[in-house]
């Protein structure tokens, strides 16, 4: 349901001010999240000053400089650090994003970079979310290719058209950013999919090579899984990978009513 | 989202408008005197704001419908698209209200 303020024991209290790192000319404020679930505490908000002469660009840059100079405890998730994995997706100055493409020059106007972890979800430890719902929600979607025909001797064909169809839907890293920034799914995500999962229907259902359309259509026909979208569209401002969730999303409703005709 | 949620404002703030209309229209079929109290109430100050204001509601929820209207259809998703229709629904919303009410107190003579 409808939640306008966090729960008591998230409520951000305090919070640690690390000294400047000694001898540096050059330094860049960063604001971050802590919470530990083994002291009991509320959840404080840690200041830092990274070493921007010592440091990449980017804010997972200075995270990790953080964690490397300053605290070792401050914990993260990141891989790839080039934004193909969607690990180190987190809220940074407002925004979801990947820290591993935000340059922290591009963030905060030159005062503090503040670092949250992605808004709604559970806290696993300081920056990470638990994602397992989301997760679970992918997984209901039946994310493979289904199909009823013989399978034939090579590949699956597609033409080089129906291929194009699945352009702006592939290239989903599933790194949350949307369906976190989305107000429907902070409110309702036990029942709505959220624009992820959403998403990657979408690109199941536009497969030319699927041929469980109509059952997938099925899975999606209800007013909380697929209808609590109300094109509030904050999931396509925030797709780091410039993708447009909302769109996919109205594809579907379409096909809804294209299949009842 | 601010667009989303102003959409949904007005839409509340319609239902309590229409009962204005509806209170105006049925004083206007019972009689003089029950009309008059209603253009009383409408013609004194906080009554025209409240009036000026249902203007508002009506013609940004109707601008900010068809943007809806247009990505239910499926087009209109492009940034600039979705930017542009979502500040064409604010502008349009309150430029038309204003023109509504230059045009009545044209024609009406603000009575």
């Amino acid at each position: 349901m409808v939640e306008f303020a966090l729960p008591k024991n998230s409520k951000i209290t305090g919070g640690k001010s690390w000294p400047k790192p000694a001898g540096a000319t050059e330094t860049r404020e960063f604001r971050v999240y802590r919470w530990n679930p083994d002291d009991g505490k509320n959840p404080g908000i840690d200041t830092y000053y990274v070493d921007t002469n010592d440091c990449g660009p980017m804010v997972l840059d200075g995270l990790i400089w953080i964690k490397n100079h300053i605290d070792p405890t401050l914990t993260f998730r990141r891989s790839c650090r080039e934004g193909v994995c969607g690990s180190c997706a987190m809220n940074i100055d407002g925004q979801n994003t990947l820290a591993c493409t935000k340059s922290m020059h591009d963030v905060g106007a030159g005062g503090a970079v503040k670092v949250n972890p992605l808004p709604h979800q559970p806290v696993v430890k300081d920056l990470v979310p638990d994602l397992t719902n989301f997760y679970a929600q992918y997984a209901s979607i039946e994310p493979w290719l289904k199909t009823t025909t013989p399978t034939p001797q090579k590949e699956w064909k597609q033409s080089h058209e129906d291929r194009e169809k699945l352009d702006g839907l592939y290239e989903c890293i599933l790194c949350a950013c949307c369906s976190t920034s989305c107000p429907s799914y902070w409110w309702n995500s036990d029942r709505f999919l959220g624009p992820a999962a959403l998403l990657q229907a979408t690109r199941w259902v536009k497969d030319s090579r699927d041929e469980a359309t109509g059952e997938r259509l099925d899975n999606l026909e209800d007013p909380f899984r697929l209808y609590r979208c109300h094109t509030i569209m904050n999931c396509a401002k925030a797709c780091p990978k410039g993708l447009n969730p909302s769109e996919a999303i109205a594809e579907l409703k379409l096909k809804m009513v294209e299949r009842q005709i | 989202m601010a667009l989303s949620i102003v959409h949904r404002a007005t839409g509340v703030a319609l239902y309590f408008g229409t009962l204005l209309l509806a209170w105006w229209l049925i004083a206007a079929a019972s009689g003089p005197g029950a009309y008059a109290n209603v253009q009383a109430f409408t013609g004194s100050f906080i009554g025209r704001l409240i009036v000026f204001g249902y203007t508002w509601a009506l013609l940004h929820h109707l601008l900010s419908g068809l943007r809806h209207f247009v990505w239910d259809l499926g087009y209109g998703y492009k940034p600039s698209e979705r930017e542009g229709m979502t500040w064409g629904a604010l502008i349009g919303g309150i430029s038309l209200t204003v023109l509504v009410w230059i045009v009545a107190y044209t024609v009406g003579g603000g009575r």
